[in-house]
């Protein structure tokens, strides 16, 4: 065990590092001079010496390996900088600020992913080719077709534009906004946004497994001692079924990620995913850089995480 | 059922199996699946529109601008309504299959050739080249892929050639997986041992011997690709970042109908309409040959 953990954090560690050198170099051959932009554009007259002074003060009159050092020193140690274009606030601050957004976003629709996922992937999976099987199958495959950037636009037409005009008020809900966060009926349609893909790949691995777990011969085994159907089911089949939709979650947190990328730019929310696509358009280096770091330690971190906790809970990981 | 009309039957599909050969065998599966020959078939529609774009629509998607119709709602004339500039809606989604089917295919192309190379050999010469190869592939994919695709297209300024190049040069890592896994199970049979043994070379190993046996599994992850890759050219495109103005792409018209969503919905839903459709023809084209080229796959 000890030398599989082992291995896999220097992995992940190697991961990191190069992650951390091609996000460095991506992000020096970006067009445009910071110094300039930090200045402002337009009317200004901007002298040498100011620009020498900026390029200073951040670092940019240094060798670039210098700078790879300084940044990946200050990373190591958790300062990620100072904002270049919005001056003044550390980097760190505004991580801060937007994780929780992204966080509660991320964790509510993956919650609710899985609440439905697995108990309709178990069902569809015992009831193969019934109706149930064949509408979760459309259900999912349309939700993996759904490019989330449009089931955010059409959800925001239906429940600003049609549901009001139809039904007024909901219930419990009230008055669903289309954009940001001024309440917290904000989140309702991200929330389904982002629930939707996640659901659909869930339902799809949970049949799948299920399917295949139901064909083993310890299955068959209980259920020929005489065992219940739902004793079967739940103490036998459904534990180990699970185990794929723990690794799929693992590998799956790139692509969550990407997700909220662009549904945060579509509901205007101010999280990680926003503050992300908002740096790149103001050639914020510092930010950039930073976040993308953040974003793909998280990946590796969780990647991590579940193939430890797959090798706690199947042995025979272990060895491989 | 008398056992001996069995074993008859039996005998006949037997020597009728061994008649046909691996393709013909895999081309009937596929045949008899409908939901994948309807894929095809909607797929073969959408590059002929592609490739006679100009042909099927009906208005210049770029020039022709009609003065007073912003915006406006879908007319006989104009099944599918005006952009917000007030172009016909209809001739900017045809010319618009054109950009995302250029995108799907030429950058699955491309990230399927560095698969296979860079996958193939990780699996066949192992050791350092494998351990390196590997971690890149891992680097790969844990990099959230929109973050990688805007810091990209952001640096190498947006156009149609950087969106190809980006999605492609980015994309092979799980192709190399798959054709890596492979290679390596393969690289032990008795089949490779008996070319070696004959002083066979290693790259006439890899490109004789061992891809033809790894490429139906590529194929269908190729194919299940498609659709996700349309997916991105369309939301780099949405995020600004992909096919600029005036150029007609699904994610640009789509992002041009954002601000006046609530006012003009028609603007954003018929180019999604556009990628569910193609995103769908794609996925069930992709199912129906993993069904067909691969029978044990199949639930």
């Amino acid at each position: 065990m000890i030398p599989y953990i082992a291995r896999r954090l220097l992995q992940g560690l190697v991961v990191i590092v190069l992650i951390s050198v091609i996000t460095f170099i991506v992000m020096r051959l970006m067009p445009g001079d910071p110094a300039y932009l930090l200045l402002g554009e337009g009317e200004i007259r901007i002298s040498a010496e100011q620009i020498e002074a900026i390029r200073r003060r951040w670092g940019l009159d240094r060798p670039y390996h210098e700078q790879y050092l300084v940044w990946g020193w200050n990373l190591l140690r958790g300062d990620f900088g100072d904002s270049l274009i919005r001056t003044g606030i550390p980097v760190r601050q505004m991580i801060f600020e937007t994780i929780p957004v992204t966080a509660k976003l991320n964790v509510i629709s993956l919650a609710l992913a899985l609440a439905v996922a697995i108990p309709a992937g178990i069902v569809a999976g015992v009831r193969r080719n019934s109706p149930f099987d064949y509408s979760t199958a459309v259900g999912s495959t349309l939700g993996v077709a759904l490019p989330n950037f449009w089931l955010g636009l059409m959800l925001i037409v239906l429940f600003a534009l049609y549901v009001p005009r139809w039904f007024g008020e909901l219930p419990l809900v009230g008055r669903i906004p289309p954009f940001g966060l001024r309440s917290w009926q904000g989140y309702i349609l991200p929330v389904l946004v982002l629930t939707t893909e996640q659901m659909a790949v869930m339902t799809r691995v949970m049949r799948a497994s299920t399917l295949e777990v139901l064909g083993q011969d310890y299955v068959r085994t209980a259920y020929a001692k005489g065992l219940p159907n739902m004793t079967v089911l739940v103490r036998h089949a459904v534990r180990n079924a699970l185990l794929p939709v723990v690794t799929v979650i693992g590998f799956r947190v790139a692509f969550i990620l990407s997700g909220t990328i662009v549904v945060e730019t579509v509901f205007a929310l101010p999280g990680i995913g926003r503050l992300f696509t908002d740096s790149v358009f103001r050639l914020d280096y510092q930010v950039v850089q930073s976040l993308v770091v953040v974003l793909a330690v998280l990946v590796v971190a969780v990647n991590l995480l579940t193939d430890l906790t797959y090798a706690i809970i199947d042995p025979r990981i272990r060895i491989g | 059922m008398t056992p001996s009309t069995t074993d008859e039957a039996n005998a006949s599909l037997i020597a009728e199996t061994a008649r046909r050969s691996e393709w013909s065998q895999s081309w009937r599966r596929f045949r008899a699946n409908r939901i994948a020959v309807g894929g095809l078939i909607v797929i073969l529609l959408l590059v002929l529109l592609a490739v006679f774009a100009p042909l099927f629509s009906p208005y210049d998607p770029i020039e022709d601008v009609f003065r007073g119709m912003r915006g406006g709602s879908p007319t006989a004339a104009h099944p599918f309504g005006f952009d917000h500039l007030g172009r016909d809606l209809l001739s900017r989604l045809i010319f618009g299959t054109r950009v995302a089917l250029l995108v799907g295919l030429i950058a699955t192309g491309i990230a399927v050739s560095i698969g296979v190379v860079v996958g193939a050999a990780a699996g066949f010469f192992g050791s350092w080249a494998d351990m390196l190869i590997s971690r890149v592939i891992d680097t790969l994919m844990a990099f959230p892929i929109i973050a990688l695709l805007v810091v990209l297209a952001a640096v190498l300024g947006p156009s149609l050639t950087t969106t190809i190049l980006v999605i492609g040069v980015t994309g092979w890592a799980r192709f190399a997986r798959v054709v890596r896994a492979d290679v390596m199970s393969l690289k032990a049979t008795d089949f490779v041992t008996a070319a070696r043994s004959v002083g066979v070379r290693d790259w006439r190993i890899i490109w004789r011997h061992l891809l033809p046996n790894v490429m139906g599994p590529v194929i269908v992850l190729a194919t299940l690709g498609i659709g996700g890759i349309i997916i991105l050219e369309s939301a780099l495109s949405f995020l600004g970042l992909g096919i600029r103005p005036p150029d007609p792409s699904w994610g640009r018209t789509l992002a041009d109908g954002r601000d006046s969503i609530l006012r003009y919905p028609h603007i954003s839903f018929f180019p999604g309409l556009m990628i569910v459709i193609t995103v769908l023809a794609f996925n069930f084209l992709g199912d129906g040959l993993r069904d067909a080229l691969d029978p044990r796959e199949r639930d």
